[in-house]
């Protein structure tokens, strides 16, 4: 399982990257952190620059790979021809790039001081996943709901199947000595307005189904929301059904900055990332995805990202929470996973019927396999709530549940929260146009 | 008032489809225009995000639905709404149906290209463009339509 015998320096000759959890987990938690960017692009050396200049942040980096459009959905076609008529892509078209060119870009990048992940938000990932074991690029991220649900039409049951031989897949790295890692997208579903409880509630259930089907380095993530403290109990709530539910120790957290409208002041930008750099130094994670000041507009530069990993890198915190307290995020939390692991030993399975049910229902999201009969709201303290849970079995507190109308011009609202609150922009009149 | 993800319209209420284009993954805008043409009185199927161009056909064919949405924000609206847009006009029961698009249809935000005068005459009703101006707003629009007895605008 040990990587230790590998060279430092790793390259096209003898690649036997370190465990990427282990690596995280050895240098970030405990008020520290690692601090990784999102990045691709489809020219190699450009994207070797880009780790590189990752690589030289003044802070603890890991790499990241973000992989191409075309390549998520399976189109290897397109972007073998955008590749061929020198048309950049939004990432790294790992299956389509000959095998010799990627070690080469990796090679005297990828060693022990840094790993590198490899980002791509697939939900039929078989392809990628060959791609990985042939490169011995041993971490990467998503799940069979989280990849699937939001973002297109694959049938979730196609996704549960396609995930359970990817991962399957990935783990026989194992037998080449090199450690697998896969990081659940759960804790990130839709990006905003779905209240943490069943973020955190889906992040553990994927890491499960991720163990179940061979995986022993895990990550679980949760993406910042619109209240500090309820990202706080969030965190909580995560790190302890992980520890009370997984069973290996080699798993860790990592936050993601704001993934909804984007504040578009610098200003306003970095002291977001801040508050997700503080939250996660707080609550014990260990590692954190960034955002940069040119998020609201446009893809970071690579020097962005190196300011913004620079940003939070430094972020300390001597306040250490303890992830054992009660909360109403953790009891809502518990008792979804469990009301979906007790509908079938099989955690695919179990997931499968519990979109079915109802158990699990993802506020606004359109996917035809979620019922769609919850709704959120950001109530006056920033909270998110539920103004109605469908056939979800929540516990206690219906006082704080309050059927709302929700409008468009409130969702509008809703929506620009974050972005106004750190901009310092006033809320528009939310008066419908009835 | 919470219809989930599988509600199609109930008789005497004027039926709305909300799409987006067969590459568009996106659906926060698809969620927004449900609940505005839900308050101007709609019944509204939402087809999600990634419509494909023959379910999006399928729908309309088997709906008839008194107006037809698809709004887009990835870049590619502007050639997926071409190619859908004739498909369903070459459908007799759809070729007067009021169908729009709007959104981010190009990759230059309506900054110089606009796609407006273009898409109209490919057969959209009326275009939408973000950052672009357009003939109409989308309520000024939405009023204009015909056969919207007891409805409440």
């Amino acid at each position: 399982m040990s990587p230790g015998h590998a060279p430092s320096r790793d390259g096209a000759t003898n690649p036997q990257p370190i465990d990427f959890g282990e690596f995280v987990r050895r240098r970030g938690g405990r008020g520290a952190l690692v601090v990784q960017p999102r990045m691709g692009f489809s020219d190699p050396a450009r994207m070797r620059a880009g780790l590189l200049a990752t690589r030289a942040a003044h802070a603890t980096t890991v790499g990241t790979i973000t992989l191409d459009s075309y390549t998520r959905v399976g189109e290897l076609r397109a972007a073998g021809r955008a590749l061929a008529e020198g048309v950049p892509l939004n990432g790294y078209p790992i299956v389509n790039h000959p095998p010799e060119v990627t070690r080469t870009l990796l090679d005297g990048v990828r060693d022990d001081d840094f790993p590198i992940q490899v980002r791509h938000g697939s939900a039929v990932p078989a392809h990628i996943f060959a791609s990985l074991v042939a490169l011995r690029l041993n971490a990467t991220e998503g799940g069979p709901v989280s990849y699937c649900l939001p973002y297109g039409r694959t049938p979730l049951a196609e996704s549960v199947g396609n995930w359970r031989r990817g991962t399957e897949l990935f783990v026989t790295l194992r037998e080449q000595g090199v450690e697998p890692h896969l990081e659940t997208f759960g804790g990130c579903m839709m990006g905003q307005l779905c209240p943490p409880s069943q973020l955190v509630a889906i992040s553990a259930l994927e890491a499960l189904f991720f163990h179940q089907h061979g995986v022993r380095s895990l990550s679980v993530s949760y993406a910042q929301q619109t209240s500090f403290d309820q990202d706080v109990e969030a965190v909580l709530a995560l790190r302890r059904l992980c520890a009370e539910l997984l069973p290996t120790p080699n798993w860790h957290v990592v936050v993601y900055a704001y993934m909804g409208m984007y504040p578009v002041t610098g200003m306003g930008a970095y002291r977001l990332l801040e508050r997700a750099a503080e939250l996660a130094v707080m609550t014990g994670a260990e590692r954190l995805i960034v955002k940069t000041e040119a998020e609201a507009r446009r893809i970071p530069t690579i020097a962005e990202n190196v300011a913004a990993l620079e940003w939070a890198g430094a972020v300390r915190s001597d306040v250490r929470l303890a992830a054992g307290i009660d909360s109403e995020t953790y009891a809502e939390a518990a008792a979804l996973v469990h009301a979906v692991l007790n509908l079938d030993a099989d955690v695919g399975r179990a997931l499968l019927a519990a979109f079915r049910h109802g158990i699990l229902d993802v506020p606004y999201c359109l996917h035809p396999d979620n019922m769609g009969r919850t709704r959120s709201y950001l109530d006056t303290d920033g909270w998110l709530r539920w103004a109605a849970t469908g056939s979800m079995p929540l516990p206690g507190a219906p006082g704080r549940r309050r059927p709302r109308v929700l409008t468009s011009a409130g969702l509008l609202n809703d929506l620009s929260f974050v972005r106004r609150s750190y901009d310092g922009v006033p809320a528009a009149p939310t008066k419908a146009s009835a | 008032m919470i219809n989930g993800n599988h509600f199609y319209g109930v008789d005497r209420q004027p039926t709305a489809i909300v799409s987006t284009v067969a590459s568009d993954s996106h659906t926060w805008n698809l969620v927004f225009l449900q609940l505005l043409l839900e308050e101007h009185g709609y019944s509204v199927a939402n087809l999600g995000a990634c419509v494909p161009d023959d379910l999006l056909l399928k729908e309309c064919r088997e709906l008839r639905p008194d107006v037809v949405v698809i709004s887009s924000v990835n870049g590619h609206g502007h050639q997926d709404g071409r190619r859908v847009i004739r498909q369903l006009r070459d459908c007799p029961e759809l070729a007067e149906t009021p169908i729009v698009i709007g959104g981010k249809l190009g990759i230059a935000g309506g900054e110089g290209v606009t796609y407006d005068d273009d898409l109209r005459d490919a057969g959209f009703t009326e275009v939408f463009e973000d950052g672009a101006p357009s003939r109409v707003t989308f309520d000024q629009f939405l009023r204009s339509l015909p056969d919207r007895a007891g409805v409440a605008v």
